[in-house]
């Protein structure tokens, strides 16, 4: 499972560092950074529920988990 | 200016009125109704508004600038012209390329980590109004009026560094700015308006010594080499006074009114603390407070109808939060919901600013209330008073308290 961050997308609402504080982290301005080192966003198994839980709850849809 | 006690209901895909008491006193049943039969209604009232009800256009429509000025957002027949790009309260009202420098320099302050430092102050402030709440005897109290609304008054004022025994004066210029748009314009005394207010303490505070607040903060800023003009701190202060009160005592409020209702969400609450975070959220889903509004920049249409440049757009994100196209089991409080995209928050370039004060004032209010107040009741139900205009909450609210723990 991977996931990706679409910065363009992202507006700062927050709930991806709220839910997923492991795999996300915030600007000072509030903006979304992504914590996985993965360069092609790959997720350990231990990480995959709070990735799907980010992404189920970004009003955006800045956040993708990719299955395949 | 109301027709509840009339006869005959409005045709509210072409005469509603959000102001109305009638509209505030069914608005989700309105926006359900709407949505599965004329998704974007239109009113003549207030100088002709059209109001959407589809989470897909709301959310067109929040995300694109181009089309849709934020030089007004509160629907008034007074329409705001000529301020764009900046607007009368930036950010909120300032449309691109003004809007992102004076958004920017306030993102920092309402940052979640920022935010997160006010969690201790918060919290006891609602510990101070339920220890006043929870006299010996009392057994009836309005949540509304003696809990709900003090809690965003007395965190907002300390921000800025306003004082706050001024709380009470904050809450009406609000309620005439907001619920009541232009109806008081013609009878208020000059001295007895936020305008007043803010231009007085701005200029006290220019003259004494800088303090570590919001005010002095922008007192202080520079955009681009520049001190920030008059007229753009007096709209953003404000702003953050109107926008950072009434929505959250209404989201604060309205939970408290829902769990009144349902035992088995507080027993929810009191058993499993980990849901608090997943319930405040289904709160703000549920009972979102805030519609938004726009003014169409050019001629442009909304879900296939034309819509005329200069024309009021409502952009009611708690329709949007109910759309069965947005959201499963849409018309059901799921208090543990899992995937929540709610937009009590709006979306795109305005999103609020004090969405992570407003989670945490709500998170806190409800959990200090339900560690003191773990069961208690709607006391009259035809008591109860939701606003009308685009920010809705209720205005009165008796619980009767069945059963408290000591502090």
């Amino acid at each position: 499972m991977r996931i990706t961050l679409d910065s363009e997308k992202c507006q700062g609402h927050g709930r991806c560092y709220a839910l997923a504080p492991d795999l996300f982290d915030t600007d000072d301005d509030g903006y979304a950074i992504l914590l996985v080192t993965a360069p092609d966003g790959t997720l350990a198994p231990e990480q995959q529920d709070a990735a799907v839980l980010a992404a189920d709850n970004c009003p955006e849809f800045a956040i993708a988990v990719h299955t395949s | 200016m109301t027709d509840v006690q009339t006869a005959r209901t409005p045709d509210w895909a072409t005469e509603f009125d959000h102001t109305s008491d009638a509209y505030a006193a069914v608005a989700p049943e309105v926006w359900d109704e709407l949505r599965g039969g004329c998704p974007v209604a239109h009113t003549e009232a207030h100088g002709g508004v059209w109001l959407p009800t589809r989470h897909a256009d709301i959310s067109a429509i929040a995300h694109d600038t181009e089309h849709f000025s934020s030089e007004g957002v509160i629907v008034n027949v007074f329409k705001p012209q000529g301020l764009a790009p900046m607007g009368y309260a930036p950010p909120i009202t300032s449309d691109p390329p003004f809007h992102a420098d004076a958004r920017r320099l306030l993102l920092p302050a309402f940052g979640p980590k920022a935010i997160a430092s006010l969690e201790d102050g918060a919290r006891a402030t609602c510990r101070e109004l339920l220890d006043e709440l929870l006299e010996p005897g009392v057994d009836v109290v309005d949540a509304a009026r003696e809990y709900a609304q003090h809690i965003p008054v007395r965190v907002i004022a300390a921000m800025l560094g306003l004082p706050k025994e001024d709380g009470d004066r904050f809450r009406l210029f609000i309620h005439r700015i907001i619920e009541k748009p232009g109806e008081h314009a013609s009878t208020i005394e000059p001295e007895d308006t936020l305008v007043y207010y803010l231009t007085q303490h701005l200029q006290r505070r220019r003259n004494e010594p800088p303090q570590d607040d919001l005010i002095g903060f922008l007192l202080s800023t520079e955009v681009d080499g520049q001190p920030l003009t008059n007229e753009h701190i007096f709209g953003t202060v404000a702003l953050l006074i109107i926008a950072g009160i009434d929505t959250t005592w209404s989201a604060i409020g309205a939970s408290l009114w829902h769990l009144a209702q349902s035992p088995t969400d507080r027993r929810r609450l009191a058993t499993d603390p980990d849901v608090l975070p997943f319930a405040i959220e289904e709160f703000l889903r549920f009972y979102a407070p805030v519609t938004m509004a726009r003014i169409a920049a050019t001629a442009t249409e909304i879900g296939g109808c034309p819509v005329a440049e200069r024309d009021w757009v409502l952009l009611p994100f708690p329709a949007a939060n109910r759309d069965p196209d947005a959201f499963e089991r849409a018309d059901e409080f799921v208090i543990d919901r899992q995937r929540n995209r709610h937009v009590a928050f709006g979306l795109g370039i305005h999103r609020c600013l004090g969405s992570n004060l407003a989670r945490l004032e709500l998170t806190v209010a409800v959990d200090e209330w339900m560690k003191r107040i773990p069961d208690f009741e709607v006391a009259n139900p035809a008591g109860v008073r939701w606003s009308t205009g685009q920010v809705r909450g209720p205005r009165e609210l008796p619980i009767r308290i069945l059963r408290t723990v000591d502090a």
